[in-house]
């Protein structure tokens, strides 16, 4: 795979100021949603039996997902009910007994998160204006034009618009879709998580999304 | 006495700085977060309560940058409920401690307690395992006073 060209995104002064350690990492990719190959589903079988309900238990001790669980409260969200990204895939794999390949996109990030408990999410590179950061929305902001805000929520936006809102959904607007040619990868570091996971996730995912190619 | 009233409210010159208030309550979020961490993985694998539908701060309607007043709430909530984990968690070990105790005394004098079952369960151990008071050779054992503990060999063979 050729060298990832991480990109580091803006933060909104006010909650820099509040978030010193609040970042957002972005890399883009000449990648298409497809099924995933044999190989990747292999992989989400393997990660899916080394996970035990002693294992997704203790994970909350983990360093990085103990940092998300830690920024989950501090901004409101509530860890044991809405689970923070590792958690619901540990979560998942329990109730449902393995890990459901989706396409290579979602797979991808399932693999990514699970292995590094760092949130990445995938946009649609061409419905993007602009760098991507972190921000509060505005009073009255809606995004996807539809679904509205509660002032101060804290989004990933970019130049233009809210494109999804930090650890919940994202905005119909920018997400993959079958027609995607390009596609962004976005992780979010916190206070407590090593720049390196940040890295090693993006690195993950696009190594996954790059399969075939490496084939 | 007019002349000293004033027509409009005295307002501090400078507004108060909160953002090291806010900073010392997500540090101690933080920490209470830990701890209730080490509390639930300590507890592991005892079944421990259900996390109600409206946990702390759900009702905040997060993620947000949230207000000094609501950080309060946050904080105070989440101390109630480590508070009460660590409360249920000890009650827990103190009956847990009374039920290995009685495994011992059955051990030692199985006639005093007859059918007495302790399961691996109440003595905080995962597993199917039990220790349970029955009589030798069935009636005749009842009859003639031989009780002992049976120690079953675990969890039924998946069928």
């Amino acid at each position: 795979m050729t060298e990832l060209e991480l990109r580091e995104g803006w933060i909104e002064p006010e909650l820099a100021e509040e978030f010193p350690e609040l970042s957002i990492t972005s890399a883009a990719l000449e990648v298409r949603p497809r099924r995933s190959p044999e190989p990747v589903r292999a992989q989400l079988r393997a990660l899916a039996d080394r996970y035990t309900g002693a294992k997704v238990v203790h994970m909350r001790q983990d360093p990085v997902p103990w940092a998300y669980r830690v920024f989950s409260r501090q901004v409101g969200i509530d860890p044991d009910t809405d689970r923070t990204p590792v958690e619901a895939i540990a979560l998942e794999r329990l109730r449902q007994g393995g890990l459901r390949s989706e396409n290579i996109v979602d797979d991808a990030l399932t693999l990514a998160i699970a292995e590094t408990g760092v949130p990445v999410i995938a946009l649609d590179a061409d419905r993007l204006d602009g760098e991507l950061g972190l921000r509060l929305a505005r009073e009255g902001e809606r995004m996807g034009g539809l679904r509205p805000l509660s002032a101060r929520q804290i989004v990933v936006a970019d130049a233009v618009k809210p494109v999804a809102v930090v650890l919940r959904d994202m905005s119909e607007e920018a997400g993959v879709t079958p027609r995607t040619e390009r596609t962004v990868l976005c992780a979010l570091g916190v206070k407590g998580v090593p720049r390196i996971s940040v890295e090693e996730a993006l690195w993950l995912a696009a190594e996954t999304l790059y399969t075939d190619r490496r084939a | 006495m007019p002349d000293v009233l004033l027509d409009r409210p005295i307002l501090p010159l400078v507004q108060p700085d909160e953002r090291a208030a806010r900073r010392t309550l997500r540090e101690q979020v933080a920490r209470l977060e830990q701890e209730q961490a080490q509390l639930l993985c300590s507890a592991w694998p005892r079944k421990c309560p259900r996390e109600s539908a409206g946990g702390v701060g759900s009702a905040l309607g997060g993620p947000r940058l949230l207000s000094l007043a609501e950080l309060e709430e946050l904080r105070d909530e989440l101390a109630a409920r480590v508070a009460d984990a660590r409360r249920a968690l000890s009650d827990r070990t103190w009956v847990e401690e009374q039920n290995r105790r009685l495994i011992e005394e059955m051990m030692l004098d199985p006639a005093s307690h007859k059918w007495r079952l302790v399961t691996s369960e109440d003595i905080g151990e995962p597993g199917c395992r039990n220790w349970h008071v029955r009589p030798r050779l069935g009636p005749l054992g009842m009859l003639m006073g031989w009780w002992r503990v049976v120690i079953s060999s675990g969890c039924p063979l998946a069928a």
